[in-house]
């Protein structure tokens, strides 16, 4: 019954993927004829990227192009980049490993220093360290994850040196070296989501323990580990797992600009660098894979709401 | 305490309750102190960037390399100079321009394209709020920078083409949080009193539901304002926004970043100029909330 939901949402999502996707097509094809220039080089003719556009069938309806280029993604293949040659599949791959490190350990970062804080901060709302996770929240989502980024390169690497400045090491590789090069910009990258699942969990718990099957815990004598721990942490989880699903899409988007501070050689500094040579099968590659990956996660969220959520599960 | 309304003789009976209300949600904005702090913060910071041409004390792209990386406070530079000799301040100054006028293009982009199908698709429902939310669902998947990136590469770089990329990506919100809003208006007795006298569509919604859509909606625009201030100084930072010689704070930390051993502070300032921003954002909206509606005045002490 349960994988009967699964695939009844999968198959639910493909009409949105489309979509997704000729979105993304009509961005990229408001300038038909660049691609072609961009490979005829300066000072061809118009003769010649006449033909090359011929050659990539730029000149066919938009509709032929757009399935046809649908098709080859259907099928792994998302095209050649322009200035490497490059099949735009291999580039992601190569690039893909640190983006998503990137993202996976800022949203560790995010959830572990989110929720805590929150908990500590939603088991004694007025308190004052109440009061400190709420000011330190409304400047966390207010600070741009670059500039945080920024920030932490002049202390702790520039001036401090405990920690790498730039670059990334593969987990495979050397797992102490990555752990080194990983720390600042999953802090940077985290610390707005962080923010962020703090409010939410601080004022989803805040809400659970008023309510009146709480006061009956407490007064049957429950130790506070027990009352919060295991009755109002389940019941105030399911804004929380909304908020964390909504803040892996803006964490994918948080990497490029993250990375670039960084020097991570990601999927957002290859996307940053195929603006400037206007390479755009790997913008749209990119830009596809990054939406769908988000689309994916939120399903993810959906699927938790329902396990934790009985009255979602109904509907 | 309640303040009875004592109708003045002249006004028109249909604007009468509407400017009553008006009023006690000012004066309910107006009991919030850290509101209103944040208001009068962003107040001048907007003064500040109108008059930029007048209040700074030099040209933002004024170079005197003879004078580079100076401390703050020296010979008349408030905030000392930058790798070229610019004055500091001044180009904090001139930066607001680029940061206000971005989070407005983008949220205005965001409701010219979010507002109308949002308000439509919950009103009439049925196949229209259909393709709307389908719409909606793909949109809310991009996220904004890879949005905006896409579109960059194909208009161009440009402040206001990465900005109109990050109103599209906050149309769906709006467009959402309308139809929410609309959605719940539209099953209330008036709205239905209205309907049965035969009112006109458009006058009922523009007369009956768009006034009560709209506090959401203004604590919905200020605290993407905040976001899309973000995105600017982020996409400003990576040159896919404000072009270089423009004193935009991203552009003012991607030139200083090679400079943070000897002068830390210029990376500094413009940070703090976005934080400082989207707080204030941040704090009006929370403001707002607390003072909107019947239902606000017993939940202000949060």
């Amino acid at each position: 019954m349960r994988l009967q939901t699964i695939v009844r949402r999968l198959i639910a999502l493909l009409p949105m993927m489309l979509l997704v996707a000729l979105m993304i097509f009509s961005i990229t094809y408001l300038i038909p004829g660049d691609a072609a220039a961009t490979i005829a080089g300066d000072g061809a003719t118009a003769a010649e990227i006449g033909r090359i556009r011929n050659e990539l069938g730029l000149d066919r309806p938009f509709f032929v192009q757009f399935f046809t280029w649908l098709g080859n993604v259907a099928t792994g293949d998302l095209g050649v980049s322009l200035t490497t040659g490059r099949s735009v599949g291999d580039t992601i791959v190569s690039r893909g490993p640190a983006t998503i490190s990137l993202g996976v350990a800022g949203l560790a970062v995010g959830v572990l220093v989110g929720t805590s804080l929150g908990v500590l901060a939603g088991t004694k709302i007025g308190s004052a360290r109440d009061r400190f996770a709420v000011v330190g929240a409304s400047v966390g989502v207010a600070m741009p994850n670059f500039w945080l980024g920024l920030l932490l390169v002049t202390i702790f690497a520039v001036n401090l040196g405990w920690l790498p400045a730039t670059g990334y090491v593969g987990i495979t590789e050397n797992p102490i070296e990555f752990l080194r090069h990983i720390t600042l910009p999953a802090l940077a990258l985290g610390s707005a989501s962080a923010a962020e699942i703090c409010r939410q969990t601080r004022a989803s718990l805040g809400n659970v323990l008023e309510m009146d099957y709480m006061r009956t815990a407490r007064m049957k004598g429950l130790p506070a580990r027990v009352l919060v721990g295991k009755h109002a942490l389940k019941n105030a989880a399911s804004p929380v797992v909304t908020t964390v699903g909504l803040q892996a899409t803006v964490l994918l988007g948080g990497t490029v600009i993250v990375e670039r501070v960084f020097g991570i050689a990601g999927l957002g500094t290859t996307a940053i660098e195929a603006v400037s040579s206007r390479d755009i099968p790997i913008i749209q590659g990119i830009a596809l894979l990054t939406t769908i990956t988000a689309i994916l996660v939120n399903l993810m969220v959906d699927m938790m709401q329902m396990y934790l959520n009985p009255k979602v599960r109904m509907s | 305490m309640t303040t009875v309304e004592i109708p003045t003789g002249d006004a028109p009976a249909a604007t009468r309750p509407k400017t009553a209300a008006r009023r006690s949600f000012v004066r309910r904005f107006a009991e919030q102190r850290v509101a209103m702090a944040a208001l009068t913060l962003l107040a001048l910071i907007v003064i500040a960037a109108v008059f930029a041409s007048s209040l700074a004390p030099h040209p933002p792209n004024a170079q005197n390399l003879r004078n580079i990386l100076k401390g703050p406070g020296s010979d008349g530079h408030l905030l000392g100079t930058d790798h070229l000799g610019r004055d500091v301040l001044s180009r904090l100054i001139y930066g607001a321009r680029f940061s206000l006028l971005a989070s407005v293009e983008a949220v205005g982009v965001g409701l010219l394209i979010g507002f109308l199908p949002g308000l439509l698709a919950g009103y009439i429902g049925g196949k229209v709020d259909w393709c709307v939310m389908r719409v909606i669902e793909a949109l809310m998947a991009f996220p904004p920078i890879i949005l905006a990136i896409a579109v960059v590469a194909s208009l161009g770089p440009g402040l206001t083409n990465a900005m109109i990329a990050v109103g599209v990506v906050f149309a769906p919100r709006f467009a959402r949080m309308t139809r929410d809003a609309t959605l719940s208006v539209r099953e209330e007795t008036f709205v239905e009193a209205a309907r049965s006298m035969g009112l006109r569509r458009s006058t009922i919604l523009r007369r009956h539901v768009v006034p009560h859509v709209l506090s959401p909606l203004i604590v919905m625009t200020t605290v993407l304002a905040g976001v899309a201030m973000i995105v600017e100084a982020g996409l400003s930072y990576v040159g896919l926004g404000a072009v270089p010689p423009d004193s935009s704070w991203g552009t003012m930390l991607a030139g200083s970043i090679r400079y943070t051993t000897n002068s830390p502070l210029l990376i500094v300032w413009p940070g703090l100029c976005v934080v400082v921003c989207v707080v204030c954002l941040n704090l009006i909206g929370d403001g707002i909330k607390d003072s909107v509606g019947r239902e606000a005045r017993g939940k202000i002490s949060r």
